[in-house]
């Protein structure tokens, strides 16, 4: 049951990639506009937090259909990269690695978020004091000590990445070995009736998710972030 | 030294901050005040922790904040002690010390660790984990640390509001030691006038988000209406040397023309500049020196002013053989009877004394 083709490696290639690259594009955006969401309360701050958290509601089909028409030939992305003689971005690996950064969003910026909160402002008050500046302060104290933050907000972001199919589906549709993740190969797989490699992968994705879920939780315990 | 200050910030509807001052800044300045009267905002800004718009924060001649000049606190070489425990939780006890000293050029580094954790008492202490630390040692490490990085200038927030009466009395020795050899200005928060009695030698008094006034605390001590004052009335401040016990017990306190004799068990060797506190209510005044009676200090004073009565009690203020003053509490008949007035000279019989730091 569990022989892996071709198709298959390449889709977990893929897959793999596209997990590894939004894990880490997110990490680097979210840490910022975490720590700018965590320092307060006004208007502003709850309208950037409505639209980080809007992908948590949206049908993904929604999503990928305005990304379509954004990154497409025909859209302002797609057509500008176009004029300048680039690549538009639907149908292919940028494309949905830019969705996915969009889509997993939330699953970055929440848990952040919550760690920053819960660490005050005293101890990057006291750094500063001792004569830290901004990096060394981010590496030397906010960094060590939102560290389950930070394995939170990375595990929640690469598993809902691994999750993701309907805005892949719209943006990027099936190209093996471009945009063929293995959500969308699972589909196929269906879709041709192709059941036995269907259930191989379906299982080895369940049991992915599980296992993730086990550590985010058994950190959250520790260390009481995130609340999703 | 002076550090002058301007700033105008409101928060919300109902704290509004003013001010427009240079304070000196030799020795220990307490900002004190109630609580939300905007002390701890005042010494916000000067850490550059909050900054109003407008606002002018002048160091000696070095500008903080002027306009849209504006120097972040981590170049502004402040040692900051909060008053709840902020050593930094990933970190152990030692390298929390270090964390400013490494921090610091070695051509800035006045202070070393050997001094700093022998004037603290900290030395066998280094290798714990911060949550092995009683309340008091952590705070004694938070100052550690502040000091390590030979600071231009020390805030203190309150610094003993969190400890218990046991701890405060364990930490006053180790500040007002700190104070006075580390040579390093210190700006303090309090709203405790035994803390500020103990340690500062200056006064800012807040009220409402403005400074009301600023008072050697002599000055402050001397006015019996004093906010200084708690519910046990007028009290003076006396300073002096304090000598070892003899075979009484009894230390010397003061120059021979003005000794006091205490007897303490608090520590036994010599002190240089201790303070002493009197209630004003535990001094009586005698036109002769009197013999047999069991108050056995005695001090000549020339009264220096007579305060109108409150209560049918004047506070009357006397000045020592060697310059300070001493306050007394006696009924205004007592003033009347004994023909009390300005420039007599009369003895002050102590009944109680208490050793300040």
């Amino acid at each position: 049951m569990f022989q892996l083709g071709p198709a298959e490696w390449q889709a977990i290639e893929v897959t793999f990639k596209l997990c590894l690259y939004t894990t880490i594009i997110l990490l680097l955006l979210a840490t910022p506009v975490s720590w700018w969401l965590a320092q307060g309360r006004t208007q502003f701050r709850t309208v950037v937090q409505a639209i980080v958290a809007l992908p948590l509601v949206l049908p993904p089909t929604v999503l990928g259909f305005y990304l379509l028409i954004t990154l497409g030939p025909r859209g302002v992305v797609g057509q500008t990269l176009q004029d300048l003689g680039f690549q538009h971005l639907a149908f292919s690996f940028e494309g949905i690695l830019i969705a996915s950064v969009i889509y997993s969003m939330p699953f970055a910026v929440q848990p952040l978020t919550e760690a920053f909160r819960n660490l005050g402002r005293r101890p990057v008050e006291v750094a500063s004091s001792l004569g830290a500046g901004a990096w060394d302060r981010f590496r030397t104290v906010i960094f060590p000590l939102s560290r389950g933050g930070f394995v939170v907000a990375a595990t929640l972001t690469f598993a809902h990445t691994l999750g993701e199919f309907g805005v892949i589906l719209m943006l990027g549709g099936s190209i093996p070995g471009e945009t063929k993740v293995l959500s969308v190969l699972i589909y196929d797989h269906a879709e041709a009736m192709n059941y036995d490699a269907a259930h191989s992968l379906s299982l080895m994705l369940l049991i992915f998710a599980f296992a993730t879920l086990f550590v985010v939780y058994s950190i959250n315990r520790r260390f009481e972030v995130a609340k999703l | 030294m002076t550090l002058y200050l301007q700033a105008h910030l409101r928060h919300g509807k109902d704290f509004e901050l003013k001010v427009n001052h240079e304070l000196p800044l030799e020795g220990v300045t307490a900002l004190f005040g109630r609580s939300g009267c905007g002390k701890t905002t005042l010494l916000r800004i000067i850490a550059g922790l909050e900054r109003p718009r407008g606002a002018v924060v002048r160091f000696g001649g070095q500008h903080w904040q002027r306009g849209r000049q504006f120097l972040p606190l981590h170049k502004r070489r402040i040692g900051l002690v909060f008053q709840e425990h902020s050593l930094l939780p990933h970190l152990s006890a030692r390298e929390n010390l270090l964390y400013g000293y490494q921090r610091t050029p070695a051509e800035q580094r006045r202070l070393h660790p050997d001094e700093v954790t022998a004037m603290l008492g900290i030395e066998h202490l280094l290798d714990r984990r911060i949550d092995q630390l009683s309340g008091g040692q952590r705070q004694r490490f938070s100052l550690g640390r502040a000091l390590l990085i030979s600071p231009q200038l020390l805030l203190l927030d309150e610094p003993m509001a969190a400890l218990d009466t046991q701890t405060k009395r364990e930490i006053m020795p180790f500040l007002s030691r700190m104070a006075a050899e580390s040579g390093v200005p210190i700006i303090m928060v309090s709203h405790s006038p035994d803390e500020v009695t103990r340690l500062a030698d200056r006064v800012v008094f807040m009220q409402n988000g403005q400074i009301q006034n600023v008072e050697t605390l002599r000055e402050a001590l001397a006015r019996p209406d004093s906010p200084l004052f708690d519910d046990a009335g007028a009290a003076s401040v006396l300073e002096g040397t304090l000598g070892e016990a003899g075979e009484d017990n009894a230390r010397p306190f003061g120059p021979p023309e003005a000794r006091l004799w205490l007897t303490s068990s608090a520590p036994a060797a010599g002190m240089d500049r201790t303070r002493i506190s009197i209630l004003a209510r535990d001094v009586s005044l005698s036109l002769v020196d009197p013999q047999h009676i069991s108050i056995q200090n005695h001090l000549p004073v020339t009264i220096e002013r007579i305060d109108p009565p409150r209560d049918n009690r004047c506070v009357v203020a006397c000045r020592t053989a060697d310059g300070q003053l001493l306050l007394a509490e006696i009924t205004a008949r007592a003033v009347q009877q004994l023909g009390l007035a300005t420039g007599k000279q009369v003895y002050a019989l102590i009944k109680s004394v208490a050793l300040l730091a």
